[in-house]
């Protein structure tokens, strides 16, 4: 009966619509940090550059190039429901949702290995 | 989520889509020799294009995000239509508010 009920969270579409609600998520509560941090230039050059130094550490890189992903998943997520919402059902949503994943993961990792 | 609600997220998410790609590009491009402040100001200070850009870009974020919010807490916790809706009008309003302080804070001379 369980496995019944929870049949479909083993199809793509329903991890690609996890995936964005949670990508969405972690924005929401970056972004109040992130605005924080740019702030600080009210208080002077200095205050930020010394915050933009703090952000050389390694796993501070890591984190970013993590944000770099959920922020094109999400937007590419998106980007596919209001085209399907919009445009006439065309097949191969399983496929678009994957590429959306891909093709954030190749931009992610691209950028990570600039900053390194 | 109402019709109305419905509306203004998918609006703010088709008018936010091109201006994250302007942003990654942008990060990609702030960050080719490591950041700087001295970059990032020198680029945006006394620009009224960085500032109508990114403040654009905070309006439709606030606008967005505290959409998303309250349709997660009210699908995904016990928290009522009524409460979620105040939450996330409130934290729209804190987004909104500091996002335009960093646009002053990077974008007035």
């Amino acid at each position: 009966m369980t496995s019944g009920r929870l049949a479909h969270r083993s199809n793509l579409l329903w991890l690609a619509a996890l995936v964005h609600r949670l990508s969405g998520l972690a924005l929401a509560i970056f972004l109040p940090l992130h605005f924080l941090t740019l702030g600080l230039a009210i208080n002077g050059e200095a205050r930020l550059e010394s915050f933009l130094r703090w952000t050389d550490a390694p796993l501070v890189k890591l984190a970013e190039s993590g944000l770099v992903f959920l922020l094109l998943v999400h937007m590419l997520g998106g980007v596919r429901l209001l085209v399907l919402e919009n445009l006439d059902w065309r097949d191969g949503q399983k496929e678009l949702a994957t590429l959306a994943a891909a093709l954030s993961a190749v931009v992610a990792f691209i950028f990570l290995a600039r900053v390194f | 989520m109402n019709v109305r609600l419905y509306f203004w997220q998918r609006l703010t998410a088709a008018l936010m889509a091109p201006l994250v790609l302007v942003h990654v590009a942008v990060i990609f491009y702030a960050t080719r020799n490591g950041m700087s402040a001295a970059d990032i100001l020198g680029r945006t200070r006394g620009s009224v294009v960085w500032a109508s850009f990114y403040g654009s870009f905070v309006a439709a974020v606030a606008i967005h995000a505290a959409i998303g919010v309250r349709n997660v807490l009210v699908e995904w916790s016990p928290i009522n239509e009524r409460h979620a809706g105040i939450f996330a009008t409130v934290f729209g309003c804190c987004l909104l508010v500091l996002g335009l302080r960093a646009v002053a804070a990077v974008a007035l001379p």
